[in-house]
């Protein structure tokens, strides 16, 4: 009776396991079989050369270029913000930082990417865009930079945190050798420590990059909604992700060409996404192995 | 100036930088709710969470929202919770080390980095369409259990991982099963760690608002969800639907909406961060 | 040397020991283990016999614990763990898979090196084994509870906090906790893996005077390396050396006179 009992319950455990895997077999499947459906009426050429995005027009363009550029312009501005402010924070935490100062900021910091991304969209049209207006008078309400400073701010604690987790692991005898051949505390951070943590490093600005590229609600608040093949941060444009609530708000009948670009667009950015975790994935196994 | 009071002042200039790097996001975030409290603090009142949706910001109100982000909060712990755990459990207690245990891990280190509008995207085939649930509260909370569930089962992991080997084996040696030793000393040893982990997911699925607008829930929702399956809105998506009208007594409103949401994302975080440090204490091996 | 030869040797020693029961509780058989490519063990072969201290002594590595953990099959659950040959207990195959472990380790019963009682009470710490078997009687339990507490003497130090925290004790009483869990199943075999060696001397004497109680009721099988205080409740001694079993016979030729040269040089280089 008890070994029954045991057997079932592992069973039921390895269905839970298994849910994960069905998921992203599901993911994929689901994303494959729209758009294979949407490249059977759109070419394939087309898709990823034309310069305009405008299934929704009745001068239809189906090239997704425009979306990529907004997708990865926002993204750009966003890194920008998020690696340095990140690393310093980083760096500061971990190697000059008294202990009860990181036990306090450290959590505090994180507070930020556990806002809700709609909040980030509010500020980010209703108080950054105005008041970058006062700087740049003829920039649109709606425009990449505001999103892509508001997205880098959020975006901080990724890389502050999992930096600081990687560099705080680096063995104390590493920096104590440093020190004691009379190198500042600067000189010890960027020549021992950060060479050193560089894969954790790598791995947390992947991992911010990856996130910024799927963030939805800033950019479908604050950015437009307008593909435009642009790295002018001052007009409105479209992403991939904005696109995709753009068309989720109307009512779209299921199976038009309308309904299947969403997962176009979707697949692609899949792609970006997957690409990239897995790169970030290697890296961490590789670090591991290293330090184990 | 010599070399060695060249490298001081960088020093000191960097550690500098480095306070103020610190400082830039705390301030900008106590910037950015201070900004949002004097804009919505004077729409606060029972009256605004006790109204219906309405065309005119002054009579409109959040009760569908609130209640329809409890239903989320609800009905995704009910099924994301057991889902989570269970594999949880089963990853680190059952599985063999070999090539299924490595693609269950690298699968799952894939799904937390998947973006929440995919998740939408898949809700809306599977559940929406395949399932025929709708627009409906059920199909919404799957998709975003499913959203969270990388989250629960690696803190799951990480919190039975913390609990010494040696209590198990103490109850292997005392004739216990497997899962008499899981059910009876390893989770409840690791529930503090477990907990933390939920709560932060759930707290992660009530802000979110792509992979329900995906599935279709709906910005003007006039009635009070009765079922899991009605058709509902939640905070953030009412949030967005407010941010985005031109009338400035629907900012107002938005930035109310955006009072209640933080309090109920920091009330979470903070049960989480307080549950965290109180087991951290109690059990020392 | 053989291991035909060990073997011969072996036998011999044993019937010179009197005043041991003769009868063979435990039996291994030609045991080879291995962890995945590397093997731990090579052919083991030893009788154990019933209420008897058999203590198994050897260089940190050699495979004591190993050994040890066959004995209840606590190695089952190690990932590339094999094994080779026969263990009987009692004249039953103890890896015959119709064997089900749990009720294995009711009869054989395990105390560890590090005191690992279970973050609960004290109270639900020795009525655990008791309560996983579906024991419901109220009664029942607690009788059990206080003599198994009784039988390591420390129900006089705990029976008024039986609700306490089992790790607020010491960690001497923590040991003899432990030791108290593992008697409340009423094991005949009590496998011990180095059990005083994280205790100060105090409660490593008071562990050592329980172990000479026990011995009138229980087969204990011991890992051990404080060998001259306990040489008088150990009966039997097995040395251990990479791997292999080197030497066993009882504890007093172990010492005065061992036939192996490698028993010899571990004894004086230890001991000397
Ligand atoms: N789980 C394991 N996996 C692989 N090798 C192990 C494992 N446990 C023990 N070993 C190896 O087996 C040998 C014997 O270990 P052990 O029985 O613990 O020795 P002892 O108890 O005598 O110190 C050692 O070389 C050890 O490294
Ligand atoms: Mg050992």
């Amino acid at each position: 009776m008890n070994k029954t009992r045991e057997y079932i319950i592992e069973r039921l455990l390895f269905l839970c396991a298994a849910i994960t895997v069905f998921t992203t077999i599901s993911i994929i499947l689901v994303l494959l079989v729209e758009a294979v459906g949407f490249f059977q009426e759109v070419s394939i050429i087309d898709f990823l050369t034309d310069k305009e995005w405008t299934p929704l027009f009745a001068d239809k363009h189906f090239g997704i270029l425009p979306l990529v550029c907004g997708t990865l312009l926002t993204t750009f501005i966003a890194i920008s913000v998020a690696l340095p402010i990140g690393l310093t924070i980083a760096i500061y935490l971990s190697e000059y930082a008294p202990k009860s100062f990181r036990k306090i900021f450290k959590p505090l910091l994180e507070v930020l990417a556990a806002v809700p991304t709609v909040v980030y969209g509010f500020f980010a049209l209703l108080v950054v865009s105005p008041f970058l207006q006062k700087f740049f008078p003829e920039m649109s309400g709606f425009n990449s930079l505001s999103a892509g400073i508001v997205m880098g701010i959020m975006i901080i604690p990724f890389i502050s945190s999992l930096s600081e987790d990687a560099l705080y692991a680096v063995p104390k005898s590493l920096r104590e050798a440093a020190y004691g051949m009379g190198s500042t505390r600067f000189q010890t951070a960027f020549k021992v420590t950060v060479p050193a943590a560089s894969s954790g490093i790598v791995v947390s600005i992947i991992l911010a990059l990856s996130r910024a590229i799927g963030e939805t609600m800033i950019v479908a608040i604050a950015a437009g909604q307008q593909p435009r093949l642009t790295l002018d941060p001052t007009v409105p444009i479209e992403t991939i992700t904005a696109y995709i609530v753009q068309v989720s708000m109307g009512d779209v009948p299921h199976g038009s060409l309308e309904y299947k670009t969403i997962f176009a667009a979707g697949i692609t950015l899949f792609v970006f996404t997957f690409i990239l975790n897995n790169i970030s994935f290697y890296i961490k196994k590789k670090y591991q192995e290293k330090y184990d | 100036m010599t070399n060695a009071t060249k490298n001081r002042l960088i020093d000191k200039t960097f550690l500098m930088f480095g306070i103020l790097a610190t400082l830039f996001g705390i301030v900008i975030l106590c910037i950015f709710i201070g900004n949002i409290f004097a804009d919505g603090i004077s729409r606060l009142s029972f009256d605004f969470l006790e109204s219906l949706p309405s065309r005119k910001p002054e009579k409109a109100g959040i009760l569908t929202a609130w209640t329809g982000t409890l239903w989320i909060l609800g009905l995704t712990t009910l099924v994301a919770f057991p889902l989570g755990v269970g594999a949880g459990i089963y990853l680190e207690e059952y599985a063999k080390k070999g090539w299924l245990s490595n693609i269950l891990e690298i699968n799952i280190a894939n799904l937390a980095g998947v973006p929440s509008i995919i998740y939408g995207l898949l809700g809306l085939e599977i559940f929406v369409r395949v399932m025929g649930l709708g627009g409906s509260l059920l199909a919404g909370s799957f998709t975003l259990s499913l959203l969270i569930l990388p989250i629960i089962i690696v803190s799951t992991r990480e919190a039975i991982k913390a609990v010494p080997k040696s209590i198990k084996e103490a109850a292997f040696a005392l004739g216990a099963t497997k899962w008499q030793a899981i059910w009876s000393q390893i989770l409840p040893a690791s529930m503090g760690g477990i907990l933390t982990g939920v709560i932060l997911s759930i707290s992660r699925a009530i802000g979110e608002t792509a992979p329900l607008i995906v599935v279709g829930a709906l910005a003007y929702v006039p009635f009070v969800a009765k079922s899991p399956m009605d058709e509902f809105t939640v905070l953030p998506i009412q949030i967005f639907n407010w941010v985005s009208r031109p009338q400035h007594g629907f900012i107002v409103n938005a930035a109310a909406a955006i009072l209640i949401l933080l309090s109920i994302t920091f009330v979470m975080n903070g049960i989480a961060v307080y549950l965290r440090n109180r087991w951290q204490k109690k059990v020392k091996w | 040397m053989t291991t035909t030869d060990i073997k011969e040797n072996n036998k011999a020693s044993i019937t010179e020991i009197d005043n041991l029961s003769k009868n063979i509780k435990i039996e291994a058989r030609n045991i080879d283990v291995f962890y995945s490519e590397f093997k731990a063990l090579k052919d083991i072969n030893m009788n154990i016999y019933e209420n008897s201290v058999t203590a198994f002594i050897g260089p940190s590595g050699c495979g004591k614990s190993t050994f040890l953990r066959c004995l209840n099959r606590m190695n089952d659950y190690i990932d590339g763990f094999k094994m080779k040959g026969e263990i009987l207990i009692d004249n039953k195959k103890i890896y015959w898979k119709n064997v089900v472990v749990e009720e294995l380790r009711k009869q054989v019963g395990m105390v560890f090196q590090k005191p690992n009682p279970f973050p609960k009470s004290i109270f639900d710490n020795v009525a655990y084994g008791i309560r996983i078997q579906g024991v419901k009687d109220k009664k029942f339990i607690e009788e059990r509870v206080e003599l198994s507490l009784k039988q390591v003497a420390l129900w006089d130090e705990v029976k008024d906090n039986l609700k306490k925290g089992a790790l607020a004790l010491s960690g001497g009483q923590q040991q003899r906790l432990c030791i108290a869990r593992t008697l409340a199943v009423e094991p005949s075999v009590i496998l011990m893996d180095e059990p005083t060696s994280a205790l100060d001397p105090i409660s490593t004497a008071k562990i050592e005077e329980l172990l000479f109680e026990l011995k009138k009721q229980y087969t204990i099988v011991i890992v051990t390396n404080n060998m001259k205080q306990t040489a008088r409740i150990i009966d039997m001694t097995t040395f251990y050396y990479m791997g292999e079993l080197i030497e066993y016979d009882s504890t007093k030729n172990i010492f005065t006179k061992p036939k192996q040269e490698k028993t010899q040089n571990y004894i004086t280089g230890r001991f000397g």
